[in-house]
């Protein structure tokens, strides 16, 4: 996962006007640009949601976490702190209107809290994906959400071998889920599936958007 | 790639901002949107600078795919862009208007946009 950023200002240049731009720049409809974080822990499918909605090749920022480590007076580790890298992965929707969303996949762990509150910044909120073969996987990701303030909904990933045998209370309860907290299964292979997990949570930032809601 | 997979890599990214760490401008976001100026170049410019100029050569980009494309930290690109801004290089804009944030409307637009998407 982690590649050092390595480039020399001059291989970066050379990148920049050789490579192709393959879609990456703005069309010029874009008027407003939300962002939507996607976030749960390793391996639960983040970035196979972002790459089945996204109409550009997802792409990365390495980002060091110097800035999010410990102890200042720990000496011994400041070689490694300053050189360790998370990588995060993005996506990006046009659709219609002028509106283009932006998914982040965001590591959900309380090491990462300040590159997450910089990613977290300006979100309209977060679709927390969790593993029903391990839920308590998710307890972090779902205390650092809620610490944050984001409204959320959850999606749980259809993995194969996911047991079929809890009922959604019983998963509400394993979670400690508010009542109107969305709770939705996708399947972050399948586009349609995973639009519908957003529109799960879009659809919960409307209604608490509401008068009644507030 | 040239990365040393794991390895240190040969020019940290803090030196591509010229040992610069804090960005000139108060808060640029991920998403803000950094357009280039009709300006040409001029001589001299750091070449980190450049490349990020380059990089908006053919249209706008965004912080953080400028700095997916450039390889680089968002932090960094975040310093880089504020030169550019301060040389009247480059401009940029809020990725949306301060107070929209939770407006109904623009949340009704991206609802719609998303069931657009299943039909089509």
């Amino acid at each position: 996962m982690a590649f050092a950023p390595s480039s020399t200002p001059s291989d970066v240049r050379a990148r920049a006007t050789a490579g192709p731009s393959d879609g990456v720049h703005l069309p010029d409809t874009a008027q407003d640009l939300v962002k939507i974080l996607v976030t749960g822990p390793f391996g639960v499918g983040k970035t196979t949601l972002i790459g089945s909605v996204s109409e550009i090749r997802p792409l990365h920022t390495e980002e060091p976490l110097s800035e999010a480590s410990a102890p200042v007076d720990d000496i011994a580790g400041v070689r490694d702190k300053s050189t360790t890298t998370v990588a995060v992965d993005f996506g990006r929707i046009s659709l219609p209107g002028g509106v283009v969303l932006y998914l982040f996949g965001t590591p959900g762990q309380e090491r990462f809290r300040p590159l997450w509150d910089d990613i977290a910044y300006g979100a309209l909120g977060a679709l927390v994906l969790v593993d029903s073969r391990r839920i308590d996987a998710s307890f972090d990701v779902l205390g650092l959400v809620e610490e944050t303030g984001l409204p959320y909904a959850v999606a749980f990933n259809t993995f194969p071998d996911a047991p079929r045998h809890h009922t959604e209370a019983e998963l509400r309860a394993a979670l400690d889920l508010e009542d109107g907290t969305p709770m939705v299964t996708c399947d972050a292979r399948d586009a349609d599936s995973s639009v519908d997990a957003l529109l799960a949570l879009v659809q919960h930032l409307i209604d608490r958007d509401t008068p009644e809601g507030r | 790639m040239t990365g040393r997979r794991g390895g240190r890599p040969l020019v940290p990214a803090y030196l591509s901002t010229g040992g610069v760490a804090r960005p000139s401008r108060p808060h640029l976001e991920r998403l803000s949107v950094l357009t280039r100026a009709g300006t040409p170049a001029p001589a001299g410019l750091p070449a980190a600078q450049l490349a990020l100029l380059d990089a908006l050569e053919d249209g706008s980009l965004t912080v953080v795919e400028a700095a997916a494309l450039l390889r680089l930290p968002v932090s960094a690109v975040r310093v880089l862009a504020g030169g550019l801004i301060d040389r009247e290089l480059a401009s940029a804009r809020a990725p949306i208007p301060p107070a929209a944030r939770f407006d109904p409307d623009l949340l009704k637009r991206v609802a719609d946009g998303l069931r657009a998407l299943k039909h089509a």
